[in-house]
């Protein structure tokens, strides 16, 4: 309100002479400059030649590049290490950003009262969102150890015996993905304790008078009252399963037998180890064109937050 | 409050939310045990053997695993590297950041739209995505293995300059304008009223870059070939992998904890900022 009472000084044109059009929009574009130098040859140019990349490659070894159509494509789709990788993405996606998310919400709902203990155990949920995805990886090695780590030591206290936790095809991938939600669970516990602060009091008051049970109440009054942030945390969900790969790197190099490949993964795999630039290129475009999809979603809301119009 | 009152069961006296309560403390305390053994096996005087797996102490403190990870890593080197990543970018950043939120939130010009637009890209976009043409971009400029090279790709940040142009839109235009009658330039103007006045956006932006480009991997990693110019992450990985093929867990866990340090100390010192920024960064 405020704001729109200060901006309209230009209309009530007492003011300072304002800048001159034509000297506004120079101005405007030699401050925009910098920006834009480094999007176009960090953000445009890349994009532009992934696609150039991807429909390019060699027709025979060591001869030039020439136009190949699809082909780079089709390669991809037909390496069963890319179509691993690209299951392996779904299951990590679904594994991690609903167990991380209804943790989230949980942690946050218990916690959210303010009292010392209650900071206390919010800040400890917080600190693996601080350490390098590297560094969680390499405390986790030691966990995941057959037979004298963390958890087989324990279990076998329990009398349990534990499997083979990073060298087992079937259970690698939900050992990273307890990595991850371990990570990232307090990540998304802030954002909901600062949604749980716009649900109003007397909206639990009603419920309460009207005779709903807690889970009730979780169901018709918190529930909707968080949607936005419902929403927001899982496209920052799906951007960081798409993203950040650094503790496969560490814990399993994709294996054993590509069970725990993920795309990012794979494309680095295929630059830097097999030097396929077609085939990275073709890879990095798919996971530009899923980026897209979680992002186009939420451009509603980034618009809205921070979009041309103001409310 | 009373949502929390409710949610905790205390003025209905219900069962499930207390439950909850509980389990939650509890889910903390596991949440809490790769730090507990982090601390355990670092200040452990052994490196190998069964008692690793140990959460409880059962030795005399000793510093031999620190001794021995700061011999045969040279994280002090690897400290710097990072301490000049971070703030190299972040010195960059808060030029570009300024420059063009000033733009976008008080000048009037014809494409503003379609700028907007092409800044919103890079948060659709995440530049870790693009490392295998950057990578190539990065060579060509013939920045490969240099520390520059790592920074580069970020100095732009469409983040940043969308909460810097919140934060001057909030800022009275009145001000600028007495600031103009004086005689100030745009720059001036800039200097000793927007961003003395955007400071609270400042610090946040900064601690989420700070905390992202200290953690980051996988672009440094393609890009540093020299070992002096490793990253405390790439030098701890390349550190852990040694380590491993010697089972020296506890070496591990010192060198670790000297990586991760500084940032919860950080954490510990400025916990309200901390969750402040995080909380309004939402995407990077």
């Amino acid at each position: 309100m405020a704001q729109a009472v200060f901006t309209t000084g230009k209309a009530r044109g007492w003011s300072v002479p304002r800048w001159r059009p034509r000297q506004a929009t120079v101005l405007a574009f030699a401050m925009l400059a910098p920006s834009l130098l480094f999007l176009a040859l960090f953000t445009y140019w890349p994009v532009l030649q992934v696609i150039w990349q991807s429909l390019h490659g060699q027709l025979r070894v060591g001869g030039p590049q020439a136009y190949v159509g699809p082909q780079n494509f089709l390669k991809l789709f037909a390496d069963p290490a890319f179509r691993k990788a690209l299951g392996n993405n779904l299951i990590y996606a679904l594994g991690t950003v609903i167990p991380s998310l209804v943790l989230a919400l949980g942690f946050a709902m218990a916690l959210v009262k303010s009292s010392r203990v209650n900071a206390l155990f919010r800040a400890l949920f917080f600190l693996p969102v601080l350490i390098p995805l590297v560094a969680a990886a390499s405390i986790f090695l030691f966990l995941f150890l057959p037979n004298v780590g963390l958890l087989d030591y324990h279990l076998a206290k329990l009398a349990i015996s534990g499997s083979n936790w990073l060298g087992d095809p079937d259970v690698a991938l939900w050992s990273i993905m307890a990595l991850t939600i371990w990570k990232n669970a307090g990540y998304y516990m802030l954002f909901f304790l600062a949604g749980l602060q716009a649900v109003p009091a007397d909206a639990y008051e009603a419920a309460i008078l009207d005779g709903a049970g807690p889970w009730q109440r979780l169901r018709y009054v918190t529930l909707p009252y968080l949607k936005p942030t419902i929403g927001f945390v899982l496209v920052i969900g799906l951007l960081n399963v798409v993203t950040q790969v650094d503790h496969v790197f560490v814990l399993t190099k994709g294996g054993p037998s590509d069970s725990t490949n993920l795309l990012l993964f794979y494309i680095y795999q295929q630059a830097v180890e097999n030097y396929d630039a077609g085939r990275a290129a073709a890879g990095t475009l798919v996971m530009l064109a899923l980026l897209l999809a979680v992002t186009a979603s939420s451009l509603r809301t980034l618009e809205r937050s921070f979009g041309e119009k103001e409310p | 409050m009373s949502a929390a009152t409710m949610s905790t069961g205390v003025s209905t006296g219900e069962i499930t939310p207390k439950l909850g309560y509980t389990a939650t403390l509890l889910i903390a305390g596991l949440w809490m045990v790769p730090f507990i053994w982090m601390l355990v096996a670092a200040f452990n005087p052994e490196s190998t053997g069964a008692g690793m797996a140990s959460l409880v102490p059962s030795y005399i403190p000793t510093l031999a695993n620190f001794r021995e990870a700061w011999a045969s890593a040279d994280f002090p080197r690897y400290g710097l590297n990072t301490t000049i990543i971070s703030l190299g970018i972040l010195a960059v950043q808060i030029i570009t950041i300024t420059l063009a939120g000033y733009a976008f939130a008080r000048l009037d010009f014809p494409g503003r739209t379609v700028c907007f637009y092409l800044f919103l890209l890079q948060l659709m976009l995440a530049p870790v995505v693009l490392i295998v043409p950057n990578l190539t971009t990065i060579a060509k400029l013939g920045l490969y293995d240099t520390l520059l090279g790592v920074m580069a790709p970020y100095f732009a940040s469409a983040f940043g300059t969308f909460l810097m142009r919140q934060a001057f839109r909030a800022i009275p235009r009145e001000l600028e304008d007495a600031a103009l009658i004086d005689g100030a330039s745009v720059f001036q103007r800039i200097g000793f009223i927007y961003l003395p006045l955007a400071k609270p956006s400042l610090v946040a932006f900064s601690i989420v870059s700070v905390t992202a480009h200290w953690n980051e991997f996988l672009w440094p990693l393609m890009v540093i070939n020299s070992p002096d110019l490793r990253p405390l992450t790439v030098g701890l990985a390349s550190f852990t992998r040694g380590a491993e093929g010697a089972q020296a867990w506890g070496v591990i866990a010192a060198g670790t904890l000297l990586v991760s340090a500084p940032l919860l100390i950080a954490f510990a010192v400025f916990q309200r900022a901390f969750v402040n920024s995080f909380v309004s960064s939402g995407i990077k």
